[in-house]
């Protein structure tokens, strides 16, 4: 059980000290969501108010709306981050050192997911102390309640790059991830504008946001925020998590990727 | 022995009836009773047509409500929400004020030009003053000495001494003045002008102007900023003021006359009223049909509540 628990606190160290020494990646990680709260947002600051719907109990503007959007982007583009640093690796053959270790593939897995979410959470809570110094505040217990929401929305989002790097073979083929995966994932979704707005241009677009994984991962931590439940959302999330997961360890099974690993 | 141990056992069983809010829902015909405790609509009580102005008699065993349409005050029973009787009021009574010795009223007649002065005892007009075009505010000092019209169109606050109940002093104000209030133990009065978007300040004992407040919210169009409804927190500080379809409550610092925050409540928010303490504010959105509730402390609003069609006023009634 310690080689797991070593192997565990190694991987995760490793992600930090990635993360640590990758300082403009931190940077570039909240840079993005702020462009957004401070530019995006007040073209359509909606200073009138927004329509109330859960969890809002009253009237709020753009700005407060679109927090746990950011709060999700931050943590798909971390995702995606993840993904990509698991294909340098395979390309730099520290992957290959990583899999043939006498550990089970999935556990060394889990550990890079763990270690990604981990993370990405510090990301958000990082987010979240600049909006509320900004005066975009929530709750008190909201900045508690939301802990375990942001665990499992960064744990399907780590397990989706994950499940995406098992198939990408190189770096330069992640641009298409940007294209097809990110930015549909995103602005399909309740982040930006509430679901009852898409409805109103489009039935389809709004079913497609309502099948959205990272809707219900938005959802979820939006109503942590505001100390509410969210089970449906809880379910979803908890769902696609578990088949982007075992479709990643399915991708990254030695029979896929042959004898020695793709790496 | 076992009966009165019973009733008690009753007693200390029912809970406790909560504060309340009450609303007048200018389309619906209604008023809205809002429980403080739990934030929600426990009653709806029909009334005359299109109900306005509302204001509770100093004990509480009657609230009086203005049935603008109807051309009524009417006189309820807070407790079974039944109408008592109908006072005299004039035409289109729109707001009143209660003098302080609880017993006449002054009504704005907002389609005749005067103020009616009613005797709520007697059910009798003792007195009609002549004042300006459409006039809608009234208030009263705390001396009981001088009552205030505002009037729409002529833009006037009248000065009625209400000893003789004729007018003494008459000033201008901006555009559109809708709702006055004595302030300071009636040092000052403050006059709300919704198009000219100001608050006037005056010197009650010379009725000289001491300041303007001006309201500029952050993103919102200058026209849709128009101050109707105003309140002042208990230790008289601050001033909440409701600004019309900028959906916005201003704060404002009472001394310096400078406006410290702007809280986001409910579509066209009109009039507010306090709880008991004054730690809660409650408004009317009359496009939105519902009250949001603020807390004064933090100046955040925390929850909107769905009431009837147009919420107009506001009353307080204890219930403890």
């Amino acid at each position: 059980m310690s080689r797991y628990l070593t192997a565990l606190i190694a991987i995760v160290l490793r992600e930090a000290l990635r993360f640590v020494h990758q300082r403009e990646r931190f940077v570039a990680a909240l840079v993005r969501p702020l462009v957004w709260l401070l530019v995006f947002a007040a073209g359509f600051r909606a200073a009138l108010g927004l329509s109330i719907i859960p969890p809002y109990q009253t009237y709020i503007t753009y700005e407060t709306y679109i927090v746990p959007g950011l709060c999700g982007m931050i943590m798909l583009f971390n995702g995606m981050q993840s993904s990509l640093s698991l294909i340098y690796d395979r390309e730099m053959g520290s992957m290959k050192l990583l899999l043939t270790s006498p550990l089970p593939r999935w556990w060394l897995l889990t550990c890079k997911l763990l270690g990604a979410t981990a993370i990405s959470i510090l990301q958000v809570y990082a987010f979240l102390a600049i909006a509320a110094a900004l005066g975009i505040k929530m709750p008190v217990a909201g900045y508690l309640t939301v802990l375990p929401a942001l665990v499992v929305a960064g744990l399907m989002l780590g397990s989706l790059g994950l499940l995406l790097s098992s198939f990408i073979k190189q770096l330069e083929n992640f641009a298409g991830v940007m294209n097809f995966v990110i930015f549909p994932m995103f602005f399909l979704s309740s982040a930006l504008y509430p679901l009852w707005k898409m409805a109103e241009s489009s039935e389809l677009l709004y079913n497609i946001c309502a099948v959205n994984p990272f809707t219900h991962a938005v959802e979820l931590i939006r109503f942590a925020l505001y100390v509410e439940f969210n089970g449906p959302a809880l379910f979803w999330t908890v769902l696609a998590a578990a088949v982007f997961t075992v479709a990643a360890l399915w991708g990254y099974s030695p029979r896929i990727t042959g004898p020695r690993g793709r790496g | 022995m076992i009966r009165s141990a019973g009733l008690i056992c009753c007693l200390l069983a029912a809970p406790a009836a909560a504060d309340e809010i009450w609303v007048t829902n200018e389309k619906d015909d209604t008023v809205s009773v809002i429980s403080i405790d739990t934030l929600e609509v426990i009653a709806t009580y029909p009334t005359g047509e299109r109900p306005r102005g509302i204001t509770f008699s100093k004990d509480y065993s009657v609230v009086y409500i203005c049935a603008s349409d109807s051309d009524a005050v009417q006189v309820m029973d807070p407790a079974t929400g039944e109408i008592l009787h109908d006072l005299p009021s004039g035409e289109d009574p729109e707001q009143f004020v209660l003098h302080p010795n609880d017993r006449h009223l002054y009504i704005a007649n907002e389609d005749d030009a005067i103020t009616t002065v009613v005797d709520t005892q007697t059910r009798q007009v003792i007195a009609q003053i002549d004042v300006g075009v459409e006039p809608e505010g009234m208030a009263i000092s705390p001396d009981g000495t001088i009552a205030i019209t505002t009037s729409e169109t002529t833009n006037m606050a009248h000065w009625i001494d209400t000893e003789t109940q004729e007018l003494f002093a008459n000033t201008l104000v901006d555009s559109r003045p809708r709702h006055a209030e004595f302030v300071h133990d009636g040092a000052q009065m403050w006059v709300s002008s919704e198009i000219g978007g100001t608050i006037t300040v005056f010197d009650t004992s010379d009725q000289s102007e001491i300041g303007k407040i001006d309201f500029e919210v952050p993103g919102v169009h200058r026209d849709r900023v128009q101050p109707v409804g105003f309140e002042f927190s208990a230790d008289e500080r601050t001033a909440f003021v409701a600004l019309g379809p900028s959906n916005h409550i201003a704060v404002v610092n009472t001394e310096t006359l400078e406006v410290k925050d702007y809280i986001l409540v409910g579509r066209r928010v009109w009039h507010m009223a306090f709880n008991a303490d004054k730690s809660l504010l409650f408004t009317t959105n009359g496009v939105s049909g519902d009250v949001t509730v603020i807390d004064v402390a933090n100046r955040t609003a925390l929850k909107s509540i769905d009431v009837g069609r147009f919420p107009w006023g506001a009353a307080f009634r204890p219930t403890q």
